[in-house]
């Protein structure tokens, strides 16, 4: 379970709170979703929990470990898919994926074994030997997931995973994440794809200008809003439709 | 120990993927060596052994001007061309058609006879030896005009400046000889005074080693050359770092349970490993090539151990730069500029193109801080002075602890900036 107590994120040229006081809880093997227009504060939120980024004010904890005094123990069991693809681009997927695991301490014929089951699953086994420089978009983003779970975390954060992506990679990408999930990791994922994070998520959160507007399964969170069909309606009624562009 | 050998591994397979960049760090520097040495080998070859055209503009036309074009094509320095007017000649060295014109001014010969005559009447007079009184009309000094192309380079214009220089005093002092010989009543065809020089000079290098060779341009160039392509592996590395933050790699690996110390060390490990191969080749070339191509060759017999140990604290220098440099550094932009230029700043005050002892006080003080001075230093003692391991103790000890300085202000950088 991870617990957030009034977790807040203030960068230094900024003039808000990127977060603010956010209090949440994501339960074990939950899917949860964090949505939100661009620059509402998901990637920070996520950088956070993942140590990327340093809390201005507040507290979280994962699994009952308090991160900034466990960060050691934490890193080996949270995996973070960043939103760039990470990856070096003249390594074979294969030499990336070795790395990276072995920047985890994995090794051995039970490691390569997963490597290639990995591969095979998320269908990069006939190209597994070629540089990441020659993929599409989509075999990037399945690579960058491989190198983010070989390790078996237990909570895996997404920064919008499926962005750029064809619809036959995303759905491969997104019924892996089930799978996983239904193998008891706990997924928080941000998106801009409404509709993917309505039948995805098993509970998502609506955050807005480092606030959390709306917390709930997408069914009660269509169901409490007037007028709502969708998790978009819910989206647009709780954010507004004011464009958030800012530099 | 595993992760740091499967990193050093990565590095590894990242550089032999990128054939251009290899090329560049290996046959760059190659070629460096090559051409510095080739023409730093012919600048030495034209005062010995070609001959620069300059033109003379004969005004006085008498004994001393013939002298002076004499002793100029004895010289073997200079391929004498005369020339009449001297606004044509002063042309023709301004426009760099020539490098050099000298200007014999009128009466050279007959003023130069007659103010000797008189001293040495005045002389002789003094001991009783009474002869016919010269007239006692004032004489104007001589000056011999010098034009220099603008762009003569100053080592040049003092070296012709010296030689000429000589040329008139010895002109000076023969005729001062003759000048006394015709006082005395001699006809001048037996040599009254010997007029050879009586002191003379012989270069000696000061070494108890016996065998030490006399340094040639390829024992000065091979070690400061190879110091400096040593030291522009901090671009690569740098480079090589900074694409991995714009990659995304960074942010990665900080999730990872992996310290920055070792991913640093890999890339440590495989760059310092392209600098002793680099120093390798450096030496071959200077072994085998350089004869083929009628550069003298490198000597190092006996020296090749304690050379590599040189090589490897300034490699570790240089790696130690650029991480910091990779570490610091947000873009390629900022990276590759700064890089190429502190490289050659640290060469300039390392005395790899001026020697410290002939630069400004201040310039000196400032060279005992460039790793490349320590390394330069280090070199010149193993190649050039012969010495053992002790006496290098220092040097490699300086480039040592600039490495872990450099390495250690890289990974506090990095905590620093990263801080969660």
């Amino acid at each position: 379970m991870i617990t957030i107590n009034q977790l807040s994120k203030k960068y230094k040229e900024a003039e808000q709170f990127s977060v603010s006081k956010l209090n949440l809880e994501i339960l074990d093997a939950e899917i949860f979703g964090l949505l939100g227009p661009n620059g509402a504060g998901k990637t920070t939120l996520i950088s956070m929990l993942s140590g990327l980024i340093k809390p201005t004010s507040g507290s979280f904890n994962i699994n009952g470990l308090d991160y900034s005094n466990n960060k050691k123990e934490l890193k080996k069991h949270i995996g973070i898919v960043p939103q760039e693809y990470a990856l070096y681009p003249d390594l074979t997927a294969v030499e990336n994926l070795n790395y990276f695991g072995a920047m985890y301490g994995l090794k051995g014929s039970d490691f390569t074994n997963s490597v290639q089951e990995h591969l095979s699953v998320l269908g990069l086994s006939d190209f597994a030997r070629k540089k990441v420089k020659s993929y599409s978009g989509g075999m990037k983003r399945r690579v960058n997931l491989i190198a983010s779970i070989l390790h078996k975390p237990k909570v895996l954060f997404l920064d919008e995973p499926t962005v750029g992506v064809d619809v036959q990679s995303k759905t491969v990408i997104i019924d892996y994440l089930k799978q996983l999930n239904h193998n008891g990791t706990t997924i928080i994922y941000t998106s801009h794809h409404l509709n993917e994070a309505e039948h995805f998520c098993t509970r998502v959160g609506i955050i807005d200008h480092g606030e959390l507007v709306g917390v709930g399964t997408p069914k009660d969170l269509i169901a409490k809003q007037k007028d709502a069909a969708h998790l978009e309606d819910v989206f647009l009624a709780l954010t507004g439709k004011a464009l958030r562009d800012h530099v | 120990m595993y992760k740091l050998w499967v990193s050093t591994y990565k590095e590894l397979l990242l550089l032999t993927r990128d054939l251009g960049g290899l090329a560049v760090l290996f046959i760059m520097p190659l070629l460096l060596v090559i051409t510095i040495t080739v023409i730093q080998d012919n600048t030495f070859k034209i005062i010995q052994e070609n001959k620069i055209p300059i033109l003379l503009v004969d005004m006085d036309k008498g004994n001393v001007s013939d002298q002076v074009k004499e002793s100029l094509v004895a010289s073997n320095l200079f391929d004498v061309i005369v020339e009449k007017d001297e606004g044509r000649a002063q042309n023709l060295v301004q426009t760099g058609t020539y490098q050099l014109a000298v200007i014999l001014p009128q009466n050279l010969s007959t003023d130069l006879d007659l103010k000797i005559a008189r001293n040495v009447e005045g002389i002789l007079a003094k001991f009783g030896v009474e002869e016919e009184k010269l007239p006692n009309t004032p004489i104007a000094n001589k000056e011999i005009r010098l034009y220099f192309d603008p762009a003569s380079q100053q080592s040049f214009k003092s070296s012709v400046r010296n030689n000429i220089d000589k040329m008139i005093a010895q002109i000076e002092s023969e005729s001062i000889y003759k000048a006394f010989q015709q006082e005395l009543g001699e006809d001048g065809t037996e040599p009254f005074f010997e007029t050879e020089s009586f002191i003379s000079f012989r270069e000696i290098i000061p070494n108890a080693d016996k065998q030490a060779s006399i340094p040639n341009s390829t024992q000065h160039n091979i070690p400061a050359w190879t110091l400096f392509a040593i030291f522009f592996i901090i671009l690569p590395l740098s480079i090589n770092m900074v694409k991995e933050k714009n990659q995304g790699i960074f942010v990665r690996l900080r999730t990872q349970p992996v310290s920055y110390a070792i991913v640093l060390g890999g890339k440590a490990l495989v760059f310092l490993a392209v600098a002793l191969l680099q120093f390798a080749l450096m030496l071959l070339l200077g072994i085998y090539l350089f004869p083929l191509i009628d550069l003298p060759k490198l000597e190092v017999a006996g020296r090749l151990p304690l050379l590599f140990i040189v090589a490897f604290f300034a490699g570790l220098a240089a790696v130690g730069l650029g991480l910091l440099l990779g570490t610091i550094a947000k873009s390629q932009e900022q990276s590759a500029p700064f890089g190429a230029t502190f490289v050659v700043i640290l060469a300039a005050i390392g005395g790899v193109w001026v020697p410290v002892f002939a630069m400004p006080k201040f310039m000196q003080v400032i060279s005992n801080v460039s790793p490349m001075n320590w390394g330069l230093n280090a070199f010149y003692d193993v190649f050039l002075r012969h010495v053992g391991f002790l006496e290098i103790i220092p040097e490699i000890s300086l480039l040592f602890l600039f490495f872990i300085g450099t390495s250690l202000i890289a990974i506090i950088y990095n905590e620093r900036k990263n801080a969660v």
